[in-house]
């Protein structure tokens, strides 16, 4: 099948609004939200852009037949890479497919489309008295697809979980065009938890065309408290004292004073210029125990060396604290033309060590770093900063990154909090991952994709896909003759 | 397997003369994503060339010889995208994304080929037609007479409109005020004023809307200020940044600038959004103008947009009820451009008996902007559609808005529903809720007391 044919067999399929092939138009399909440099960019060879399942499964069939990789693509926030056509194929975009079908209330659940953008699903529960709870900072853009690819999470994940703790069940168009449901309204269920396998895949084992998810209620009273401190240690003593006094805030962030001085200005959010480090804490639930605890956490803080406390209750009030934590990540622009941000997850114990190791690698590079993360779970977002124009630099950030990353893995931390692996991260698996490990991982995309067809070079370490996975799938082209030897 | 077609990159055209999109600029775009819902195309049509990252990517790849800057794509994106600066706005890093797609358009236009009579009426309507004051007045005049001798409702009737392609023209015009304001003509003043405000009367709403500038005018003679409109004053030439036609802007730009210079600093008070972004943008257009560029930035500084200026000073609490419901449309030149957002809201919250309430996605675009529903009518129909949906879920018998073009989309897109809500100037309202035309003398002075009318 060349080109011109491809195309028109899928504008036989999507209409001829549905398929964009022209080189301009698919140069703006070569991207997501991942740092040039880590990721590469790469033009698939067309782009569908379905509406119904229906159609999703005829272009996953078509693919199969022309022998093309399928790549879905939500919103295009991925930081990892994730929605880039490594080997061309076929991008199938799911924007058109953005309806909330049905909210709920007894149930407390919604059934949407992949392409519903997250904050506006928990915009439009609220109402009902819900909001959907994983809240990556990107959520005002990403979609709930590519949440649930990336298994994402955000702030208020401490307390309520991350994506995976929130989708009940999924309707998936497999590899070799099948449409499957996992999972279902009722809790628990019986065989394999297809939809847990789902959760986080991403884009490797199926594509999601519905999910029916969770809707937590809102809570009765919150209040969020914002704390200043002189240096990031202080600061960490008082995520630790909070923690061991069994408090369970909703939501436990930490920014450095680099990050601030890049957020304060732009946003006016009311973060003190002179601290070192702030903490944004919120506490959710009946509003007696919130007011209770409020006055514990605060005083845990002073006790850690706060020198100021604030209390915001009125929404407002909460909004802009918030508004500047949650833009944080891209206020960086003002600072540098250039960011790079790490997704790392450490002990909480660690949290101290770990910060001052992101200080010295610092210093070591000549690289300034912002801290701006979930510190309740260990989940840190160091941010380095750049000038890509500057010779070297992109080196430099990268060298610096694996320092960093080595260091996280030593003492037992994790590559991705939530981020996900995609590209960006592939070759630092076999840092946490044994060869076994892998080969389950490996296994179990096998069974789903033994074409390897659903968003090849992802994950797995370069290279791995045609070693040990074809050993594999050679292994069960065998089995299939009756062959058990190999 | 099958790959993309490439293009050929061989004899590319490529950015070159003058308002080339600045580098800098171009290169603080992170490609995170997060503007993307705000784009009005990019809702309307979830592909990503129509967002704000799509059109900044293909500004780039331009500039890096990727793409052919007279590759249809680019022309096509460059002149689909509404202006409306809803990404500027939430940009996280802070992308000036107005500048960028105006330069785009300017050098489409300077190395496009047009055929003869597109740039032939270009040339007349943008050029001759609102590059002078005068001509424009004349030109209303005959609508007005149009409108007023019958003849409207003759042609309407007889469906010569529709097949002239001028239905939709016609639909959008409001009844066009009774006389145009003549700069130097008219003036207004509280007994003892306490600042002076120097009026832009702008193209459209000068002729058109003259009656809403009037209102305006009186809205602040009954809070303190003289107002006047300085002569020599023209079009603000936002149709033209828009367009890409920067040579025939940075000229109605001086002329303006020399026009207000002896008012010292003295606010400039604008009654469009339009014409205030592009105003407050003078510094950035002259900005490589030897003898203009200080001034045109001093220029910009002054520049207020009328419910800005108002919110400053201290209101003269207005007390005649206004006994209706209303909703308030966000102009994006005022909301997205300008970051004006609460001051409207503030000002109607002073107005007896009106009741606010909102509608859903107001700083959404209605499809206006600027001359766009004019070339591009299925694009600005679906959003003046969907503008008008969210009106009606409200329970709101007028639409509040702060544009001209804004309250002329929003008209035709109203009728063409077949909806009775009405569309209204913010200074309309605040005028009626200070009583209009009463105590207000024929020369323009408001009587002492004014502020007690009613
Ligand atoms: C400024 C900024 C802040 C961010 N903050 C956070 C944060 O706090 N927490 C966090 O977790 N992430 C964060 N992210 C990352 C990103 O927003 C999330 O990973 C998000 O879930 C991606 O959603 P998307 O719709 O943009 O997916 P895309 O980027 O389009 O795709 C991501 C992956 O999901 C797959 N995919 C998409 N849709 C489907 C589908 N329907 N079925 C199967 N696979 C699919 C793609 O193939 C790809 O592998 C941030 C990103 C940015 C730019
Ligand atoms: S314009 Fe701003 S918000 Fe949009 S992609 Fe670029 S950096 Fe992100
Ligand atoms: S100016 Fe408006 S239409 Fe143009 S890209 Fe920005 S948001 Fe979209």
């Amino acid at each position: 099948m060349d080109h011109a044919g491809l195309v028109q067999r899928l504008e036989r399929i999507l209409g001829p609004g549905g398929v964009f092939h022209r080189p301009g138009d698919l140069l703006v399909y070569e991207y997501d939200g991942s740092v040039d440099g880590a990721v590469d960019t790469a033009r698939p060879a067309a782009v569908a852009l379905p509406t119904t399942t229906e159609q999703v499964a005829a272009v996953v069939k078509l693919a199969n037949e022309a022998g093309l990789p399928v790549v879905a693509r939500g919103a295009g926030t991925g930081l990892s890479g994730g929605a880039v056509a490594q080997q061309g194929g076929i991008i199938i975009s799911l924007t058109r497919m953005d309806r909330i079908l049905e909210i709920d209330r007894e149930d407390r659940t919604a059934l949407v489309e992949p392409g519903v953008i997250n904050l506006e699903l928990s915009e439009t529960a609220l109402p009902e008295g819900f909001f959907f709870a994983p809240d990556p900072s990107s959520q005002k853009a990403c979609t709930v697809g590519g949440n649930v690819a990336e298994n994402s999470g955000g702030p208020h994940c401490l307390k309520y979980g991350v994506t995976t703790n929130h989708v009940l069940g999924l309707e998936v168009v497999l590899p070799d065009g099948r449409v499957v449901w996992t999972g279902g309204r009722a809790p628990g269920g019986s065989g394999y938890d297809l939809t847990a396998a789902m959760v986080g895949s991403e884009g490797m084992l199926g594509i999601v065309t519905k999910a029916l998810v969770r809707l937590t209620p809102q809570p009765e009273s919150v209040v969020v408290l914002l704390a200043a401190f002189g240096d990031m240690d202080a600061a960490s003593h008082a995520v630790s004292g909070i923690i061991a006094a069994g408090i369970v805030p909703a939501a436990l962030e930490m920014m450095d004073a680099l990050t601030i001085e890049a957020v304060e200005p732009a946003y006016h959010a009311g973060y003190p210029m002179d601290a070192g480090a702030v903490l944004l804490i919120e506490l959710d639930g009946p509003t007696g125990d919130v007011r209770e605890t409020a006055d514990e956490v605060s005083t845990l803080c002073r006790q850690a060396g706060a020198t100021e406390v604030r209390t915001a209750s009125e929404k407002a009030e909460r909004d802009l604290l918030w508004k500047g934590r949650k833009m944080a990540l891209a206020a960086m622009g003002r600072l540098a033309p250039n960011y790079y941000l790490h997704d790392t997850v450490v002990p909480r114990s660690k949290l101290p060590a770990t910060l001052r190791r992101v200080g010295e690698v610092s210093k070591e590079y000549d690289l300034p770093i912002a801290n701006v993360f979930h510190a309740g779970d260990g989940n840190l977002h160091p941010l380095m900063l750049f000038d890509r124009r500057r010779k070297g630099s992109v080196e430099r950030v990268l060298e610096a990154s694996h320092d960093l990353l080595h260091y996280c893995v030593e003492v037992g931390g994790a590559l991705s909090g939530e981020h996900g692996i995609g590209t960006e991260k592939r070759d630092y698996m076999t840092l946490v991952f044994t060869a076994d490990d892998l080969a389950a991982m490996a296994g179990v995309k096998n069974s789903f994709d033994p074409r390897g067809c659903f968003n090849p070079e992802k994950l797995f370490p370069k290279g791995y896909m045609c070693g040990e996975v074809r050993a594999l799938r050679a292994q069960a082209m065998a089995q299939k003759l009756g062959i058990y030897a190999l | 397997m099958v790959v993309a077609v490439e293009a050929d990159l061989g004899n590319l055209h490529r950015y070159a003369g003058h308002d080339q999109p600045d580098d800098d600029l171009l290169r603080t775009c992170v490609h995170c994503g997060m503007c993307l819902p705000t784009c009005p195309t990019y809702r309307l049509t979830g592909q990503e060339m129509s967002s704000p990252r799509g059109r900044l990517w293909l500004m780039k790849s331009v500039a890096d010889g990727r793409l052919d800057l007279l590759d249809p794509i680019f022309d096509e994106q460059m002149y689909q995208c509404l202006n409306c600066r809803a990404c500027e706005a939430v940009c996280p890093s802070g992308v000036h994304y107005g500048p960028l797609v105006e330069a785009a358009r300017s050098q489409l236009e300077q190395h496009r080929p047009r055929p003869f009579w597109q740039r032939a009426t270009r040339k007349v309507a943008m050029g001759w037609l609102f590059g002078d004051g005068r001509r424009l007045r004349a030109a209303v005049a005959g609508l007005r007479l149009y409108q007023r001798s019958g003849l409207a409702a003759l042609l309407r009737r007889s469906g010569a409109l529709k097949l002239a392609g001028m239905e939709e023209l016609e639909a959008m015009l409001p009844p066009v005020s009774r006389r145009s304001l003549v700069p130097g003509a008219e003036h207004w003043s509280s007994p003892e004023p306490v600042r002076a405000v120097r009026l832009f009367n702008g193209c459209v709403m000068g002729t058109v809307f003259a009656d809403t500038n009037r209102a305006a005018a009186r809205v602040m003679a009954r809070n303190g200020a003289s107002v006047d409109l300085p002569v020599g004053q023209q079009c603000c030439g936002a149709l033209h940044v828009h367009a890409g036609m920067m040579d025939e802007a940075r000229t109605l730009a001086r002329a303006n600038i020399d026009a207000f210079e002896a008012t010292g600093d003295d606010a400039i008070v604008v009654t469009a959004a339009g014409c205030g972004a592009a105003l407050k943008e003078y510094g950035y257009l002259l900005k490589d103008d030897a003898v203009y560029a200080d001034r045109a930035a001093r220029f910009s500084a002054r520049v207020r947009d009328v419910t800005e200026h108002l919110a400053e000073t201290d209101l003269v609490p207005p007390t005649v009820p206004v006994d209706r419901v209303v909703t308030y449309q966000e102009p994006c030149h005022l909301v997205h451009a300008q970051r004006i957002a609460v001051q409207p809201r503030k000002l109607l919250s002073a107005v007896p008996g009106l009741r606010l309430v909102e509608m859903r996605e107001s700083s959404l675009c209605c499809g206006s902007a600027g001359i766009y529903n004019l070339i591009r009518k299925e694009m600005a129909e679906d959003l003046g559609d969907r503008k008008v949906r969210h009106v009606m879920e409200t329970p709101a018998t007028e639409v509040v808005t702060a544009n001209p073009g804004c309250a002329m989309q929003l008209r035709a897109s109203l009728r063409r529903n077949g909806s009775r809500v009405k569309v209204r100037h913010i200074v309309e309202i605040l005028d009626e809720a200070y009583g209009g035309k009463q105590n207000i003398d024929s020369d323009g002075s408001a009587r002492a007391g004014a502020e007690r009318v009613g």
